[in-house]
């Protein structure tokens, strides 16, 4: 009897990278709920857009490059990408803004590379940076949250839809009115204005931990990335060397300013420190691939967020530290290789 | 003898716990596969030197009578599998990743089995001395039945040369599927316990190791109860992890010793020597009934045949009467494999024949995994989960980005020698790579480059000598001409003054 012939090992994996990527997007959903509990509709609307927009992009580079779009499409890379990207932009953006960081991201950050395994940079990062860089304005432009007791009205489904489809909130409203710095912003401002962080935590904006609401979103961050490490799906040393990059600089600041530097517990739960540690820099096609080199790859980018929050010209700095450690991918897989069994080292 | 916790043990990085599916054929049962009409014995049954047929077609011959001599110092003795007349000598398919037609004796048996008398029995083998034992284990043409089919004398040798401290056997067997290890120490650790002895007075050691897996209760149980009996006070018993590759070789000195095998090397390199459990027992039915090596024990399982089970095979049966020993093919049978589901090697032809390293037959459906992901091969993540589960901790990552895409001179930086194929990468690939098979082809082409560079360089060597030689010829051509010229110049110069000299009188 002949029989079929196929290459050793027969077993074959469980897993699959569609299946992955997906999951990473499905642990999202705690922190996206929280996200439209306090600040509205606005993170519901950036991920329909992004997602959408980034698959088309996609989808073109592909009939470009003539790929086969469905097969690709179907490892949930770009949909991740899309995602990332919603929950990097400001809650409510004039919509060119957010497609232009989606097809940075995919056209910029991925397909001129080769697609998905071959990019050197972080896509959504690169999208999120290039959408920074040519719309500073409004990409420093957010609302506060609609929930408690702050001063605050939120304007109408229907202004903020006029604001992201014409780019200009409808009269009487306007930006200065309606928009709001960022908790980490005027944390730099009040700084740079000489006053302690107590007195700028006193503000309603803040609440226990990091900036009122925000600190919610943060919450359900961590939880979607403890699911991850639960699963498997991204592994412990970069978020924790993510977060220890960071927190020890801004323990050891507080300290040595008697506290009135922000502390920890600020950072963790401001801007983009959980997802970045937990779902950005843990990106395994631009991140370091060998177990020391994550380690150095994550508190490389904890640090210099942290130093871009302290001395730089932005409030916050993952973004520009996970592209800056990306750059720094091949040095780090090259020196941080294992010791191969029956090697000297 | 002691029974060691195996909280003792060494820690091997990665590896994976696999599902064993070894219940459906270890069912502690042995019977034997009957005696075919037809032997086909192949002459290259290990890497190395084929082994030299010393019988004619029509000769007659007995079980257990040598019929091919080992050839060189990596080759090992062929002894006839049963009675019979040899037919021919000439070249047939066998099992073998390369599925080449090599050199086979054809025996037509003649059904009495009739062997060859006891006078190679060892009685009383610690009265023999070192080089007298392992030369009767030579001549009895032992090999390793683990599943590379090594030469034991060659192995033997090898440990005497370096001088080693520590025998350790191997009965650790952790591919799934694979339970002719479990079923012969079930059915025979005293004789295993016995072989190790008689290879411990061989090479005068004073430890040894038997590595049971946990997920073997009856053997472990077996080994105690014949361990009480042997008696042995330098034999430990030791219960390893069922984690897969435990039992790889170096891997098993690793767990047991702490010592990791130089890359390159020999585990008798660092003391240590492994032999499979049945190589032991091989040396104790040597000792006992001086009958060589002629027949192992196969597991012949898998969803595609319908009683699985282990069965004592006679090398050069035909694999069809293994199938049909365990109930004969299902309906589900799509893939026939020569060994286990991780390192096996696909067979296309049912009427090859066993050969020494068929540790197992399995027959399969179209997928072995249960919940196998369907996702079809997509480019390297990056995720680095292979590198996490390899037991030798390569970056198969990095090796795959190497060899397809990036630089292959930064192959043996990366360790590809050293790569095991033990297929765990392949496990846990998320984008379906097939990493092992990468590996392989990409050592066969460092092989091919390796010998096309040497010849480069033997040829660049012949081509300079040629040119020194030239060039010595051209200047000792030039310096004679030099020479002459002078000599002639020399010469004239004489002369003239010669004519000078005579004409002077004159003046």
């Amino acid at each position: 009897m002949k029989l079929a012939r196929t290459a050793t090992p027969f077993l074959k994996p469980a897993t699959g990278v569609g299946a992955m990527m997906r999951e990473v997007c499905l642990a999202l959903i705690p922190a996206a709920i929280l996200y439209f509990l306090f600040f509205g509709f606005g993170i519901l609307f950036n991920i329909a857009v992004c997602v959408l927009a980034c698959a088309a992009f996609e989808a073109l580079a592909l009939m470009l490059r003539r790929q086969p779009v469905a097969v690709v499409l179907s490892d949930y890379s770009v949909c991740l990408t899309g995602v990332l990207i919603a929950f990097a932009l400001p809650t409510y953006l004039p919509i060119y803004v957010t497609l232009t960081a989606c097809v940075a991201a995919v056209l910029l950050g991925k397909h001129v590379y080769g697609g998905i395994g071959y990019n050197p940079f972080n896509p959504a990062m690169v999208g999120y940076v290039v959408a920074l860089v040519s719309f500073p304005i409004a990409m420093s432009a957010w609302l506060p949250p609609g929930l408690g007791d702050l001063d605050y009205t939120m304007p109408t489904i229907g202004e903020r839809l006029a604001y992201i489809f014409t780019g200009n909130w409808p009269a009487p409203l306007t930006a200065e009115a309606i928009t709001r710095a960022t908790p980490l912003d005027m944390v730099r401002t009040g700084l740079r204005a000489s006053e302690t962080f107590g007195e700028i935590g006193n503000s309603p904006m803040f609440g226990t931990f990091g900036g009122y609401g925000w600190e919610w979103v943060g919450n359900g961050i961590l939880a979607g990335g403890a699911w991850l490490l639960y699963r498997g799906i991204i592994r412990w040393h970069i978020p924790v060397a993510v977060l220890v990059g960071m927190l020890a600089p801004a323990t050891l600041d507080t300290l040595a300013s008697s506290g009135t530097t922000p502390g920890p517990a600020f950072h963790l739960f401001s801007g983009a420190t959980l997802l970045g540690a937990f779902f950005i820099a843990t990106d395994p096609v631009s991140a370091a691939t060998s177990p020391r080199g994550r380690l150095i790859f994550g508190f490389g980018i904890g640090f210099t967020a942290w130093a871009i929050r302290t001395w730089g010209g932005y409030p916050d700095g993952i973004a520009f530290a996970v592209l800056l450690w990306n750059a720094a991918v091949p040095l780090l897989d090259r020196y941080t290789a294992p010791r191969i069994m029956g090697h000297e080292r | 003898m002691s029974s060691a916790p195996t909280a003792n043990l060494f820690r091997l990085p990665g590896g994976l716990r696999l599902p064993g599916h070894k219940r459906v054929s270890a069912t502690g049962a042995l019977s034997a596969v009957a005696v075919p009409k037809t032997l086909t014995v192949s002459l290259r049954q290990h890497a190395g030197t084929a082994a030299q047929p010393i019988v004619e077609p029509g000769d007659r011959v007995l079980h257990g009578q040598r019929i091919a001599n080992a050839e060189g110092g990596f080759s090992a003795h062929l002894h006839a599998p049963s009675s019979g007349v040899v037919r021919s000598i000439e070249q047939r398919p066998v099992p073998g990743r390369a599925s080449l037609s090599v050199p086979c004796i054809i025996i037509d048996t003649d059904g009495e089995d009739a062997r060859i008398d006891d006078g190679q029995a060892i009685p009383n083998p610690f009265a023999l001395g070192s080089r007298e034992l392992l030369d009767a284990i030579g001549a009895a043409g032992i090999v390793g039945l683990g599943g590379a089919a090594f030469p034991t004398l060659a192995k033997l040798n090898q440990a005497s040369e370096a001088g080693i401290d520590t025998l350790i056997l191997n009965g650790v067997e952790c591919e799934p599927f694979i339970s002719c290890d479990d079923a012969l120490m079930r059915n025979r650790a005293g004789e295993i316990l016995y072989g190790a002895r008689i290879l411990m007075h061989a090479l005068g050691l004073r430890q040894c190791f038997v590595g049971i897996e946990s997920d073997k209760p009856e053997a472990w149980q077996a080994f105690n109860d014949a361990a009480a009996v042997d008696n042995n006070d330098k034999l430990t018993l030791v219960q390893i992890p069922t984690i897969y590759p435990s039992g790889g070789e170096d891997q098993l000195v690793y767990l047991l010793t702490g010592r990791e095998v130089p890359s390159g090397g020999f585990p008798s390199d660092i003391g240590a020597l492994v032999h499979n459990v049945g190589t032991a027992a091989s040396v104790a039915t040597l000792a006992l009934s001086g009958m060589p090596l002629t027949s192992r024990i196969v597991t012949v399982t898998g969803d595609g045949v319908a009683a699985p089970g282990n069965f004592e095979v006679r090398f050069g049966t035909p694999i069809s009467d293994l199938i049909e020993a365990a109930g004969g093919y299902t309906e589900r049978a799509n893939h026939l494999i020569m060994g286990g589901p991780m390192t096996g090697i696909p067979i296309e032809d049912d009427a090859m024949p066993v050969v020494q390293k068929c540790n197992c037959v399995l027959v399969t459906s179209r997928t072995i995994t249960e919940n196998a992901s369907t996702e079809p091969e997509r480019p390297c993540i990056r995720c680095g989960e292979c590198a996490r589960i390899c037991p030798v901790r390569l970056q198969p990552q990095q090796m795959h980005r190497a060899f397809t895409i990036g630089d292959r001179d930064d192959l043996p930086r990366l360790g590809l020698r050293d790569c095991i194929e033990c297929g765990c990468c392949d496990l846990v690939c998320p984008s379906h790579i097939p990493l092992t098979q990468t590996f392989r082809d990409a050592k066969a082409h460092q092989q091919l480059q390796n010998y096309e560079r040497e010849r480069a360089s033997r040829a660049r060597e012949r081509y300079e000598t040629r040119q020194q030689r030239d060039q010595h010829r051209e200047t000792t051509e030039a310096e004679r001409l030099a020479d002459l010229k002078q000599k002639a110049s020399r010469d004239a110069i004489s002369e003239i003054l010669a004519r000078k000299k005579q004409k002077e009188p004159e003046q």
